[in-house]
């Protein structure tokens, strides 16, 4: 039987009338990689704050590596590591002496502490400036050191907040590659992130935050058989082709500012050949057409009653 | 999860915390010149522009030399608040980092990440002290206190520093921004003005006079001043160390409020 490195009911979180959490349960098996998708502002950010112990929750149990987080936070933190969105680093410090900064601060002796830091600046690929600053550091640099340091302390329970947002995709592969050598380790991360794709390379299971509740979860496979196959894209010269169109087609969302139409398929060339079979029978004219595979929007399309009211 | 994980070891982590804070000080050593520096262009000011005519006012009816005697004192203080002003700012910039959000993730002892900089501001007030000291010196401010006095003087700088560096390291928190942190202490660096600093205080106007009278940086310049003259300071000295306790007390629980509340 596996343990669940991270288990949580019932949390919730407002702040002031805003509710940000309402009621999401999750459990993360040790050495799994979770992953928690959701655009942005759908709480993601809150709930890694609370499950590290940097925001206190408003309700709802929380154990994580085996401790309960408001009872006994310490034990927590020093289970846990967290690399957040926005840069831990100290910036006027060089590379090597962030990290030695941490070895210190998890009172490792000299010798040890030393051949740790060594061995993380080469396995990040940052030997070369270990000795410059980290204000001279690119993007990509920075958080590969972020998590470096987050690994001196050897945690058993990792957050990555977002490890790859606006990062160039030669340093995303980076990252993802070293988040697959951790879990071989036997490390449990958990994850958020807004992009399907990094969920899906990464993650055993996905839970998709929507307004701080969770409308699905399971292993990407599941989620994906319940997600259609992204939707075609019809444009139109007038609105009268528009309302035409919306009588021929039931399951379109319509945004009429665009004159446009989104239509849910499975991507299929049999479905597209049905799709203007139907607009040619009844001589609907369309303008333009596109064929979009699966991505966030369709997700939540799928699994929320949400309409997609923007373009 | 072994039970030896948890013990806190608050004077290596502060240690840890004070090596990160000179470490600091030296990759960006414009601050400590400019707080340094403000200090000393004001004691050339006051002595070499103003100090012919304000000595002439003094009670013992001196010239430029006597004034140089009088002023050095406050620009000592002026010192002390000048250096706070620093701590405020290396704070309110520690905040705005992330580097704080990770160490209050981790398993430390939490008051370190404050008393690093409490260390590493008296270690920078002790250095700025001796060069305005010096400056002092070479301008003509010639102390007359034996090696007791100077222990006192010593002493008492180290309360002062002491208890306005826990006072900034608490308005260096309640900043939002770099800019808030570094006017904030200003205050603290005008109140030897409105009080005994430059011009004995019965040269004021009534409702000022009783404000500076009370206000607690005149028992400070005041002790501070016979204990380097060698002249007997009365009451003033304890009133200066209930000053400083209280600051101090007051200071230190105000930020461990602000460092234990949570942020958004």
């Amino acid at each position: 039987m596996t343990t669940n490195q991270i288990a949580v009911t019932g949390l919730r979180k407002s702040f002031g009338d805003h509710v940000v959490l309402d009621g999401i349960d999750l459990r993360v098996p040790e050495g799994t990689v979770f992953s928690l998708l959701g655009a942005n502002g759908a709480g993601k950010t809150t709930t890694v704050r609370i499950l590290s112990t940097l925001l206190a929750a408003d309700a709802g149990e929380v154990r994580v590596a085996g401790h309960d987080l408001a009872r006994e936070p310490d034990a927590v933190r020093a289970a846990i590591g967290v690399t957040g969105q926005f840069s831990a680093v100290d910036k006027l410090l060089t590379g090597a002496e962030n990290l030695r900064l941490m070895a210190d601060l998890h009172h490792l002796p000299r010798a040890e502490g030393r051949q740790r830091v060594a061995g993380l600046l080469e396995r990040f690929g940052l030997t070369e400036a270990a000795g410059k600053p980290a204000s001279t550091y690119s993007g990509g640099m920075l958080r590969r050191l972020d998590l470096a340091m987050t690994l001196v302390g050897d945690p058993r329970v990792i957050f990555l907040d977002e490890p790859t947002t606006g990062l160039d995709p030669r340093s995303r592969r980076d990252m993802w590659q070293i988040v697959r050598d951790l879990v071989a380790g036997g490390v449990t991360i958990f994850l958020t992130t807004q992009y399907l794709e990094e969920a899906d390379e990464l993650a055993d299971r996905i839970a998709v935050l929507d307004r701080g509740r969770v409308v699905a979860e399971g292993t990407p496979d599941e989620l994906k058989r319940r997600i259609p196959g992204g939707h075609v894209r019809l444009r139109f010269a007038d609105p009268q082709a528009l309302d035409a169109a919306v009588r021929v087609l039931d399951r379109a969302t319509r945004d009429t500012d665009a004159l446009a139409l989104r239509v849910p398929g499975d991507g299929s060339l049999r479905s597209l050949r049905a799709l203007i079979g139907r607009l040619d029978d009844r001589g609907v004219e369309v303008d333009e057409l596109s064929v979009h595979t699966p991505d966030l929007d369709d997700v939540f399309l799928a699994l929320t009653d949400r309409k997609v009211t923007t373009s | 999860m072994s039970t030896a994980a948890l013990t806190f070891h608050p004077l290596r982590d502060s240690v840890t915390m004070l090596r990160r804070n000179l470490k600091r000080m030296l990759r960006y050593p414009s601050m400590t010149v400019m707080l340094v520096g403000m200090p000393v262009v004001f004691l050339l000011l006051f002595v070499y522009v103003l100090g012919g005519t304000l000595g002439a006012g003094l009670a013992s009816g001196g010239g430029r030399a006597e004034y140089a005697n009088y002023v050095a004192p406050a620009i000592i203080l002026m010192t002390v608040a000048a250096t706070v002003q620093g701590t405020a700012i290396s704070i309110a910039m520690d905040m705005t980092e992330g580097i704080v959000a990770r160490f209050r993730t981790m398993h430390i002892a939490r008051v370190s990440v404050l008393t690093g900089h409490v260390l590493g501001s008296m270690i920078q007030a002790a250095i700025s002290l001796a060069v305005v000291i010096g400056v002092a010196l070479l301008v003509g401010f010639r102390p007359t206190a034996g090696p007791a006095g100077w222990l006192g003087a010593v002493g008492l700088l180290a309360a002062v520093t002491f208890a306005l560096v826990w006072l900034a390291v608490a308005l260096g928190q309640v900043s939002e921004s770099v800019e808030t942190a570094s006017n904030l202490p200003m205050p603290l660096i005008l109140l030897p003005f409105l009080g005994s600093g430059f011009v004995p205080t019965d040269s004021m106007p009534a409702g000022l006079r009783w404000f500076a009278e009370y206000q607690p940086f005149t028992p400070i310049i005041e002790s501070l001043r016979g204990l380097l003259m060698a002249e007997p300071i009365g009451s003033d000295g304890w009133v200066a160390l209930g000053w400083c306790a209280a600051v101090a007390l007051g200071g230190y629980l105000w930020s461990r409020r602000l460092f234990n509340r949570e942020s958004r």
